[in-house]
């Protein structure tokens, strides 16, 4: 328990500098930039409860809205995307099979499952970052392209995460 | 009350992410000037539509004030207008004859009223005492003899037409010089045609001869009156009477001058003394 709260404690720490250091000079002009500070809610840990889950997703993306003077803006995609991991989990996994994980991550499901899980997450969340960042709908399409594109970006990089750390100690139930 | 607490614990993602979501978009809203202004502007957007809506209807209560007032501006600035103006400028023309005393001026002025149509006939003119008119006045147009200054004003004047039954026109005929009254009247309401009378009976008279002023009243001597119809029309023992076309079309009138005669007033003295020592 204390090596998980420890795990994710420096996960979230080393992301967010990753992120802001690191990632926020990485990008195509405006249109296409890497978050890949989201692994973080991505690999919460399985048993957390929803309030922690949100109070987590929230204190992240406003630790990187600090950085990048956006208040408010990662916020709240982090807690869309906090909503969006309960339900996706709810839909697709078997309670029973859920409960035995430490973390959702590839080693412990499946790389296709977490393939399509990282990549529904990473949508919404970049969806919603792009249109609060505009805040209108006038340029829908130029947000559209740019969700896509950072949310490919930022899709590669945490597959490039799970490839890296990919570990098979557990069996899939 | 506890089914309510049971049916959010049971969705208590949802409401989790409701109250976080819109804690977080009030962060955005507050703390970034973009969205901020966006926000006002949306908002500011829709207020203004709904203000204006309203005063689209608002507007109908007060048209007939509405109204009112523009009919008060209207007159204002026509009574601004060029037309509205009175026209004091004069020109009075003066005859000069190097040879002679001037004796004939000529003050321009403009017909605002008219009519034909009547059994005396009147004409309005814009010119009055303050641009010298009198009364007593001849009245002539570029086409011939139009009247007499029957009464002024400060800026108007009121002429008696040739067609009113009591104008009486000196005028004669261009060949024998013979003399009588212009009249128009008296059973002829045609205001194209009048009557020269008591022309003697020797006189040789033409058919189209020219009727001209005679010089003996008010009107410089030659002016065109207008020419002989029919002639030999018997009025009496040794005097015949002369039917004429006027020269002048009294229906469209437009400029006429008043004439003012200098030696008037020493003439009719001298000619008051004649008829004292008639008496």
């Amino acid at each position: 328990m204390s090596r998980l709260i420890l795990k994710n404690s420096i996960r979230i720490i080393l992301m967010i500098a990753l992120q802001v250091f690191v990632f926020k000079n990485m990008g195509y002009y405006n249109l296409a930039a890497p978050f890949p500070y989201v692994l973080v809610i991505l690999l919460l840990p399985a048993r957390i409860s929803n309030f922690f889950l949100f109070t987590l997703a929230f204190l992240l993306g406003l630790s990187v809205d600090a950085f990048y003077n956006t208040l408010g803006v990662h916020a709240a995609a982090s807690v869309l995307m906090a909503w969006v991991r309960i339900l996706f989990i709810n839909i697709t996994l078997q309670s029973d099979n859920y409960e035995g994980m430490e973390t959702p991550s590839a080693s412990e499901t499946s790389f296709r499952w977490f393939l399509i899980y990282s990549f529904v997450l990473i949508f919404f969340h970049h969806l919603c970052l792009y249109f609060i960042e505009s805040f209108s709908f006038r340029h829908i399409l130029y947000t559209l392209l740019s969700t896509l594109l950072s949310c490919i970006f930022t899709w590669v990089l945490v597959f490039l995460h799970e490839v890296l750390f990919f570990k098979r100690k557990k069996k899939r139930l | 009350m506890r089914n309510l607490w049971i049916f959010i614990s049971k969705y208590n993602a949802f409401f989790l992410f409701i109250v976080f979501f819109v804690f977080s978009i009030i962060l955005v809203v507050s703390y970034n000037p973009f969205q901020k202004t966006a926000t006002l502007n949306t908002s500011n957007q829709f207020i203004g539509n709904i203000y204006a809506k309203v005063d689209l209807w608002k507007g109908y209560f007060s048209l007939n004030e509405t109204n009112e007032l523009l009919a008060r501006e209207n007159a204002n600035l026509r009574a601004l207008l060029k037309q509205s103006y009175f026209d004091t400028e004069v020109q009075a023309g003066t005859v000069r004859d190097t040879a002679r005393e001037p004796r004939y001026r000529y003050i321009e002025a403009r017909v605002i009223n008219n009519s034909i149509h009547q059994k005396n006939n009147y004409i309005t003119l814009n010119r009055g005492s303050a641009q010298g008119v009198e009364r007593g006045m001849g009245v002539i147009s570029s086409r011939g003899v139009v009247g007499i200054v029957l009464h002024v004003s400060p800026h108007f004047s009121t002429v008696q037409s040739v067609l009113h039954s009591d104008t009486r026109i000196s005028a004669s005929l261009e060949n024998s010089h013979a003399f009588g009254s212009l009249v128009w009247g008296e059973n002829n309401p045609d205001p194209k045609v009048a009557y020269l009378k008591d022309i003697p009976n020797h006189v040789p008279v033409t058919k189209g001869e020219r009727v001209l002023t005679s010089g003996y009243s008010l009107f410089p001597e030659g002016i065109l009156i207008g020419k002989v119809l029919e002639t030999g029309i018997a009025s009496g023992d040794s005097f015949f009477d002369i039917r004429l076309a006027l020269n002048n079309d009294f229906s469209t009138l437009q400029y006429v001058y008043v004439v003012s005669d200098d030696l008037r007033g020493e003439q009719e003295a001298l000619e008051a003394e004649n008829q004292a020592e008639d008496e």
